[in-house]
């Protein structure tokens, strides 16, 4: 008989979850990103600029993760968009009720144009053996989200690390 | 009509050069508008009741998202719109609130070529409040080799980021 973790590991490289972006990459979305954060790159402010350098308007490179992100309603929308669901099948599989991401690479490739229909896909890429930090014991797990174009070029990529556990009560209860 | 000049190109870059400091004044503003232009509808980054009561923080506070964003500008402010990011890497250590005067700092650690003839910028890049630092992340941008380089012309086989 397998064991769980030995479950979770057949999971390693395989493509879950993809889901197609609720609308297109959205222009107005790009001025109101720049604007909050006073970016301006002529790049997405000068129709001329961005013609001459990236052959016409793209979206800021960080953005990305936004586009799969929904609007905060929708008409007949009855469940909540969970993002990385991988990340929560973990904790409930492993039974790590605790989880905290260490931390996050994107790379970026062609770049993400308004209008673009992005599609994503999750893929566990590796899940440690069982580790004790300060937080407590359990195991980090890395997961990378891809994403694509209408045209199937890959746009982008993001790797998560992430540490799921339980806390380390059992040191608690005996130091009291 | 042609592309303007680069603002810096690879060859103008010095490993332990220094990028201008980006200062601003974080207000609930600042992180309101941060996390709507992201859609994280999550309440700890514009309800300052939940996050007290919720998240047991002082205020509201700046979502990951948001802080890529500012990462984004603060690079591209530098280099200028030839400047191409090929890849990040974020670690939040701590929060920022309303109130935070947050300054963004970086250096050029390394300088590097690639087999297509792709001039790479490795930046460290810290974001700190009052000398502490709350996020840090890495950066690796593209900046044109010469004049008439273009790293935003590059794809499949000529961009490796």
């Amino acid at each position: 008989m397998s064991t769980v973790i030995e479950d979770v590991r057949i999971l390693i490289g395989v493509p879950q979850y993809e889901e197609t972006g609720e609308f297109p990459v959205e222009r107005s979305y790009v001025w109101t990103m720049c604007a909050a954060v006073e970016n301006g790159n002529p790049l997405f402010w000068d129709d001329t600029v961005a013609e001459e350098l990236t052959g016409g308007p793209i979206a800021p490179p960080t953005m990305i993760s936004v586009w799969f992100r929904p609007h905060h309603w929708a008409p007949g929308r009855t469940e909540d968009h969970l993002p990385l669901k991988v990340h929560f099948d973990l904790k409930d599989r492993l039974g790590l009720p605790e989880a905290v991401m260490t931390d996050n690479t994107i790379v970026f490739h062609e770049p993400v144009r308004p209008g673009d229909v992005l599609t994503t896909r999750q893929i566990l890429r590796s899940v440690s053996d069982e580790k004790t930090t300060k937080l407590g014991t359990g195991r980090f797990w890395v997961i990378d989200v891809e994403y694509a174009n209408q045209k199937g070029e890959t746009v982008g990529v993001e790797s998560y690390t992430g540490f799921g556990y339980r806390r380390g009560s059992d040191a608690k209860a005996s130091a009291s | 009509m042609s592309a303007p000049a680069p603002l810096l190109v690879f060859g103008d870059v010095a490993e332990g050069d220094i990028l201008p400091s980006l200062r601003h004044d974080v207000t609930a503003t600042t992180v309101v508008l941060g996390a709507l232009a992201t859609r994280d509808w999550r309440p700890m980054h514009h309800d300052k009741d939940f996050a007290m009561r919720r998240n047991g923080t002082r205020d509201i506070f700046l979502n990951t998202p948001n802080q890529a964003a500012w990462f984004e500008r603060f690079i591209t402010d530098w280099t200028g719109p030839h400047g191409r990011m090929g890849r990040v890497t974020f670690r939040m250590r701590d929060s920022v609130f309303p109130g935070d005067t947050m300054v963004l700092d970086g250096v050029v650690s390394k300088l590097t070529v690639d087999e297509t003839g792709c001039g790479w910028v490795g930046l460290d890049i810290t974001l700190s409040v009052d000398g502490d630092v709350k996020s840090t992340c890495t950066a690796r941008v593209a900046l044109p080799v010469d004049d008439d380089d273009n790293p935003w012309q590059r794809s499949a086989d000529r961009w490796k980021p």
